[in-house]
C-alpha cells in the first residue's frame, strides 16, 4: 500500500526511534513482560506502522465491502443500512413457559428468536425415555413432537420472525416440525426465514450431542440441503460453527481453521451427492465466539471471510457472489464468564460485542452475567439485551463500516491469522480432511492442548482474570438465580401419554414405516420426515428409527 | 514397599456434553502423579458406579453442568454404597448452585467444585481425603 523509498525511510526512523527513545525508556522502567502475545499465541510488537502491512495489498486483499473478497463486509453498506438481528438464544422448561419467555424478548425489541432445546431433544429421546432423567426443560426446552412446537409459537406467526434452532443431530426433524407448523399456520415454506445449528461434525469434537455416525449423519445434511434449495430458499440449512469448539478450548485461529476445515466437508458432501454448487452453498451461514481480545478478534472475523469467499471461488469453482459471502452469527464468550463478581461480567460481555460488531456479525447473542452459574433471569437477559441496543444507538461504531480497517496493528493481524489458519487447512488436508482429522483424535487434541495451557497459565497468574487469579473479594453466594421446576418433567411424560393416546396411531405407524425405508435406501430423508411429524410420531420415535437404521456414534475418549 | 498411586475416575453422568473442565482437570491430577481414568460422555450413575469398582479406584470425580447433578450425583453414592464400595470419595463439578451444594453435601458428595476454582485446589484436596 505504500511505495518503496517511503518504506525505506521509515525502517531507518523505526530503528533510529528504537535505539533511541525507546531504549531510553526502557532504561528507565522495563516493559511489563519480555514479550506480548495474543490468546492465540501471536506474537504482537511494540508498535505497527505501514512497514508491517507492506505485504497487504489493498485491492486483492481487503476491496470494498459487498465485493469480494469481501474482507471489509458482505454488504455494500453494513449496519448504515440495517443493524444486525439481536437474537437472545433462549428456553428452557415447558413449551408455554419458553413461549413466554420469547414474547417477552420480542416486547423488549428483539429481533429474532433463537431456539435452545434440552438435551434429550437433542440426542433424540423423549421426555419419558429412561436416559432423559433429571435433564428435561434444563439446558433449554422439550420438545417431543409438533404439538410441543404449537405451544411454542403459540401467537408467532412464523412468516413475522426469524428462528435459529441449535439443533445438530436430529436438525431435520425439529425443522421438520418447524414446517409443518407453517403449514398449520397457512405459511408458504419458502416464506419461513431462520436457520438451525445442524452441524454435526463438530459435535463429535465439542458440544457432544451427536447420535449417528459421521457417514449417515453427513447424509441427513445433504438431504436437508437439497430440499430445502428446492422448497425453503430463505432458511439457513446450517450454521457452521466454531463457537463450541472455542468454548472447549481452542484459540481463535483454530476457531477459524477448524470451522473452515469442517465447512470444506459438507460442501464435498453436498457436491458428493450430486448438488450444485450455488444451489446451496448462498444458504450456508457460520457461528462463533467472541472473546475479550478485541482487536485479535475483530481481526479474526475479517480473516474468515476472506479466506471463505477464496475457498468457495478458487477451490469450488461457486459463480453465485452470494455463495462466497461468509454470513455468521455471533455470541459472546461464556468460557469468559465468571462465577466471581458475577456483574463484571456486563463488562467483557460489553467487550466482546463490540468486537462482533466491528468484526461485522450479521446477528449476535449477548450473555447474561450469571451464567457461569446458572441459566438466566428475565432481569439479566434484559441488561443483555440493552448492551446490544446501546452499541447499535450510542456507541457510533455502527455509522461506517469495517472501522477499523487500515489499522496497522488490525491489518497485520488479520494477515497473521489468516495465514496461520491456512497451514491448519493444510494440515487437516494432509490428514485426509476433517471427518478424518476428527476420528483420528487431532482437532480435539488441538482443543485440549490449547484449554490445558490455557488453565495452566491462569493458575500460574501469567493470565489475570479479574476477580479469579486477582482482586478477588470475599462474597457471598449469588441467590435468585433461576430454576427450572422439576415438575416440567412430570408434565412432559403426561403430554406424551396423553398425545400417544390421542393420534392416530396407524397413520404413525404407516409413516414411521416410510421413515425406516428411505433411510435405508437412497431417497431424500426429509419428506418422509415431514409427514411423519405431521401426524405426530414423536422425535424419539423418529430417532429410534434411524438409530436401527444407521447405529449409534461410539465416541473415542482422547485426553 | 512403594505406595500404590491415588487413581480418579473421572465421569460426566447424564446428557451433557461440556467435557472441558473434566478433562483440564484429569490432565492435572495425571501431572499430579495419579492415575486417571476418563469415562467420556453420556455415563448412566450405574455405568460410573460399575466402572469405579472395577478400576478400584480412590475418587469418583463426577462432574455435570446441564443442571441435573441433583438427580445424578446422589444416585452414584447410592449405587456405590449398595455395592459396599462407599469408601470410594465421591467429588462434583459444574455449574451448581450453593444451595445445591449443601443438599449434595447431605447425600455423601465430599466436596462440590464450581466454575473458578484451581487444578490446584483439587489435586490438594484429593490427596488429603485419601490419606484420611
Amino acid at each position: 500500500m505504500f511505495d518503496r523509498d517511503a518504506l525505506q525511510k521509515l525502517e531507518q526512523r523505526k530503528t533510529a526511534w528504537e535505539q533511541g527513545p525507546v531504549a531510553k525508556a526502557m532504561e528507565r522502567f522495563g516493559e511489563r513482560s519480555e514479550e506480548f502475545r495474543t490468546t492465540s499465541e501471536l506474537p504482537v510488537e511494540r508498535l505497527y506502522t505501514p512497514l508491517e502491512v507492506a505485504e497487504t495489498e489493498y485491492e486483492r486483499d481487503l476491496g470494498v465491502p459487498g465485493e469480494y473478497p469481501y474482507t471489509r463486509g458482505i454488504q455494500p453498506t453494513m449496519y448504515r443500512g440495517r443493524l444486525w438481528t439481536m437474537r437472545q438464544y433462549a428456553g428452557f422448561g415447558t413449551a408455554e413457559e419458553s413461549n413466554r419467555r420469547y414474547k417477552y424478548l420480542l416486547e423488549q425489541g428483539q429481533t429474532g428468536l433463537s431456539v435452545a432445546f434440552d438435551l434429550p431433544t437433542q440426542i433424540g429421546y423423549d421426555s419419558d425415555h429412561s436416559l432423559s432423567r433429571g435433564e428435561v426443560g434444563k439446558v433449554g426446552v422439550a420438545i417431543d413432537s409438533l404439538a410441543d412446537m404449537e405451544l411454542l409459537f403459540d401467537g408467532i406467526p412464523l412468516d413475522q420472525v426469524s428462528t435459529s434452532m441449535t439443533i445438530n443431530a436430529p436438525a431435520a426433524i425439529l425443522l421438520a416440525m418447524y414446517a409443518a407448523l407453517a403449514q398449520k399456520q397457512g405459511v408458504p415454506l419458502d416464506k419461513l426465514r431462520g436457520t438451525i445449528q445442524n452441524d454435526i461434525l463438530k459435535e463429535y469434537v465439542a458440544r457432544g450431542t451427536y447420535i449417528f455416525p459421521p457417514q449417515p449423519s453427513m447424509r441427513l445434511v445433504s438431504d436437508t440441503f437439497a430440499f430445502c434449495a428446492e422448497h425453503m430458499s430463505n432458511w439457513n440449512t446450517i450454521s457452521i460453527s466454531g463457537y463450541h469448539m472455542r468454548e472447549a478450548g481452542c484459540n481463535a485461529v483454530q476457531e477459524v481453521a477448524f470451522t473452515l476445515a469442517n465447512a470444506v466437508a459438507y460442501v464435498k458432501a453436498a457436491l458428493d451427492a450430486g448438488l450444485d454448487v450455488d444451489t446451496f452453498a448462498p444458504r450456508l451461514s457460520f457461528f462463533f465466539d467472541a472473546h475479550n481480545d478485541l482487536l485479535e478478534e475483530v481481526s479474526k472475523f475479517r480473516a474468515a471471510r476472506k479466506l471463505w469467499a477464496q475457498i468457495m471461488k478458487e477451490r469450488f469453482g461457486a459463480q453465485d457472489p452470494r455463495s462466497m459471502m461468509l454470513r455468521f452469527h455471533t455470541q459472546t464468550a461464556g468460557s469468559a464468564l465468571t462465577a466471581q463478581q458475577p456483574d463484571n461480567n456486563v463488562v467483557r460481555v460489553t467487550l466482546q460485542a463490540l468486537a462482533a460488531v466491528l468484526g461485522g456479525t450479521q446477528s449476535l447473542h449477548t450473555n447474561s452475567r450469571e451464567e457461569a452459574l446458572a441459566l438466566p433471569t428475565e432481569d439479566s437477559v434484559r441488561i443483555a439485551l440493552r448492551t446490544q441496543q446501546i452499541l447499535a444507538h450510542e456507541s457510533g461504531v455502527v455509522n461506517t463500516v469495517d472501522p477499523l480497517a487500515g489499522s496497522y496493528y488490525v491489518e497485520s493481524l488479520t494477515r497473521e491469522i489468516e495465514q496461520r489458519v491456512l497451514e491448519y487447512i493444510d494440515k487437516i488436508e494432509e490428514l485426509g480432511g476433517s471427518a478424518r482429522a476428527i476420528e483420528q483424535g487431532y482437532i480435539q487434541r488441538e482443543i485440549q492442548e490449547s484449554a490445558y495451557t490455557h488453565q495452566r497459565e491462569i493458575e500460574n497468574e501469567e493470565r489475570v482474570v479479574v476477580g479469579v487469579n486477582k482482586y478477588r473479594i470475599s462474597e457471598e453466594p449469588p441467590t435468585n438465580l433461576l430454576r427450572v421446576d422439576p415438575v416440567v418433567e412430570r408434565q412432559e411424560r403426561e403430554k406424551l401419554e396423553q398425545l400417544r393416546a390421542q393420534r392416530n396411531q396407524a397413520h404413525v405407524d404407516e409413516a414411521l414405516e416410510g421413515v425406516r425405508v428411505a433411510a435405508g435406501g437412497q431417497e431424500n430423508l426429509f419428506p418422509r420426515i415431514l409427514e411423519a411429524v405431521t401426524v405426530y410420531a414423536t422425535l424419539g420415535e423418529i430417532c429410534d428409527v434411524l438409530r436401527d437404521e444407521f447405529g449409534t456414534h461410539q465416541a473415542s475418549v482422547v485426553f | 514397599m512403594a505406595e500404590r498411586p491415588i487413581r480418579v475416575l473421572i465421569a460426566k453422568p447424564g446428557l451433557d456434553g461440556h467435557d472441558r473442565g473434566a478433562k483440564v482437570l484429569a490432565r492435572a491430577l495425571r501431572d499430579a502423579g495419579m492415575e486417571v481414568i476418563y469415562t467420556g460422555l453420556r455415563q448412566t450413575p450405574e455405568q460410573i458406579a460399575a466402572t469405579a469398582t472395577q478400576e478400584d479406584v480412590h475418587v469418583v470425580g463426577l462432574s455435570c453442568l446441564s443442571g441435573a447433578h441433583l438427580e445424578l450425583f446422589p444416585r452414584v453414592v447410592q449405587l456405590l454404597k449398595e455395592q459396599q464400595a462407599d469408601d470410594i470419595v465421591v467429588l462434583g463439578g459444574g455449574t451448581i448452585p450453593s444451595e445445591d451444594i449443601t443438599a449434595l453435601k447431605k447425600q455423601g458428595v465430599a466436596e462440590v467444585f464450581t466454575p473458578g476454582t484451581s487444578t490446584q485446589e483439587v489435586v490438594e484436596f484429593v490427596k488429603r481425603s485419601v490419606q484420611l
